[in-house]
């Protein structure tokens, strides 16, 4: 393994080298999808080239190969994050998908007037499941206040928490603000209740290591796309001895033990919650994405992502005007900001036709827009095939663009 | 005599055709949104927001005699600006022309990736209010 070098790392992406409206593309909009390197991308085409079969079923070659590509994603994505068990990482279509399943099948071990608890800067899927739960089972939904400053209110947690909470679905890094949350504080804190808890690492298991034991948190929520592997897979990483005994989220093949008429059982961890044929190639992809992360330099990557997000907000807050909306003490290189008056889609518009890839808008966090008063932000979020080069030519876009709008 | 849709498209058409430069367009499509004719205040109800573009814009349509005249707003200055080229494309005409249009100056002028459904800024939910206070005055 060599020490981490940027432009080394940039062509394993093959995509970091298009044109976008003429310009060199600068793709800034990591928090909504990272992009992929040739590993993942070769991998997709050689599983349909070469193994392409259903999983679980065959008493054929190809079958048995693409059963073992498939369980050995598995294998490989259960050591990156820690899990002690690989039975214990289920693959699912997404982080939605996977917040969807515990919020079915925990939901039916709840009783009315049950509390489930999450955080007011949670993205949208993680605060609808929740809702649904309780307009089915009567459980209640309640939430823990942000600051001004973009952090969790941890006073106000520490007494919303009691006996009656029974999960706490938390995100690690908020996709709008970029704040890290203490999360090793508030799982133990919730344990001391005996709640359990969902740590949605959508935003955080592409930029920080992520350990489910050392963090030990009762499940564990992600989407392939975001952490250089394809869209349409995702994970939800759950302990065996709380998945063991809730009911599974959907009926049907895979999940199964024997069928009848009279009575179905079920099947063990993991397929108990991997009901249907499922996306085989994103799995053994996503496999691929973990791999390329521990083949390269991963301490140095972070390292200098974290560079990189530091350097941002250094530059940006040299432009007249700006407001970061979000100014946790702790934060990933994703940062939201406003210029004065002008409007996100003004400035991500204009920034597009020079070539930026940001994100305007609400970031399916509308409770959070709505708390700090405001439509909408501009969103850049930086992954470590970013570079310094990149960040001088967004500010000078941004400068560009603000003499237009202004 | 004022001028037809296409007249007026065509106009657009050779204005756009000075600029190689995406950031030389934009300029000119915020400098058009300060020629938009404004809705008051009081008429940006709710009724006349459209909704699906992450800028609010505003619509509003009166009838002359025989030709309706809009008169728009947005929060966002290049929202404006296109909203602003509609308008001139499209006021001041009758509902039938207006329903009837085809509106071929966006592909000409580039515009034409605000077209697709899922575009923040709406295009389609423009143009689609505009017809429909059209297609309004034409079915009683």
């Amino acid at each position: 393994m060599s020490e981490f070098n940027v432009n080394q790392i940039r062509t394993d992406f093959p995509i970091l080298k298009e044109s976008v409206n003429g310009k060199p593309l600068i793709y800034f909009d990591n928090g909504a999808t990272s992009q992929k390197p040739k590993p993942v991308i070769e991998r997709i085409s050689s599983y349909y080239t070469h193994e392409n079969s259903n999983v679980h079923r065959g008493v054929h070659f190809l079958s048995d190969q693409a059963t073992n590509a498939y369980e050995q994603a598995r294998t490989t994505i259960a050591h990156y994050i820690n899990a002690p068990r690989s039975q214990e990482v289920i693959f699912t279509k997404g982080t939605t998908d996977s917040i969807n399943t515990v919020a079915f099948s925990i939901g039916e071990t709840l009783k009315p007037g049950d509390e489930v608890l999450i955080s007011g800067m949670e993205h949208h899927s993680n605060i609808v499941p929740w809702q649904m739960l309780c307009e089915r089972k009567g459980t209640v939904l309640k939430v823990i206040p942000v600051t001004p400053k973009g952090t969790l209110d941890l006073d106000a947690f520490d007494a919303l928490l009691s006996e009656r909470t029974k999960l706490l679905s938390i995100i690690h890094i908020s996709n709008t603000l970029g704040t890290i949350n203490p999360v090793e504080y508030l799982i133990g804190k919730a344990h001391q209740v005996g709640a359990k808890v969902l740590l949605d690492a959508a935003q955080s298991i592409q930029h920080l290591p992520i350990d489910v034991q050392a963090l030990d948190c009762d499940f564990l929520t992600f989407s392939g796309h975001k952490v250089f592997g394809p869209t349409g897979i995702g994970i939800l990483y759950g302990k065996k001895e709380v998945l063991d005994p809730l009911p599974p989220y959907q009926g049907g093949g895979d999940m199964i033990d024997q069928v009848s008429f009279e009575k179905t059982t079920y099947n063990g961890l993991p397929l108990k919650f991997e009901a249907g044929t499922p996306n085989i190639s994103g799995a053994i992809a996503l496999g691929a994405a973990f791999n390329y992360l521990t083949s390269i330099d991963l301490r140095g990557a972070f390292k200098h992502e974290h560079t990189l997000g530091t350097y941002l907000r250094a530059r940006m807050r040299e432009i007249p005007g700006v407001r970061f909306i979000g100014e946790a003490p702790e934060t990933s290189s994703t940062l939201s900001f406003l210029i004065g008056d002008v409007h996100p889609l003004d400035l991500g518009t204009l920034l597009d036709k020079q070539g930026i890839a940001v994100r305007t808008g609400h970031h399916c966090t509308q409770p959070l827009m709505k708390q700090f008063n405001i439509p909408g932000t501009v969103r850049a979020s930086l992954a470590f095939y970013n570079t310094t080069e990149e960040i001088d030519q967004f500010i000078v876009a941004i400068e560009r663009s603000m003499h237009m709008l202004s | 005599m004022s001028k037809s849709i296409n007249q007026i498209q065509d106009e657009i058409i050779e204005e756009f055709e000075m600029f190689d430069d995406w950031m030389e367009k934009y300029e000119y499509i915020i400098d058009l949104g300060k020629e938009l004719p404004l809705i008051t205040e009081e008429k940006k109800t709710e009724d006349r927001l459209i909704h699906g573009c992450q800028s609010r814009v505003w619509v509003a349509s009166e009838m002359t005699d025989t030709h309706l005249v809009f008169t728009a707003d947005s929060d966002a200055i290049i929202t404006k600006g296109i909203i602003s080229l509609l308008i001139r494309v499209l006021s001041n005409q009758t509902p039938k022309d207006i329903v009837t249009s085809e509106l071929y100056f966006i592909g000409k002028i580039g515009l034409q990736e605000h077209l697709s459904p899922t575009r923040a800024n709406g295009l389609v939910g423009m143009i689609n209010r505009l017809k429909s206070d059209g297609l309004k005055q034409l079915t009683p």
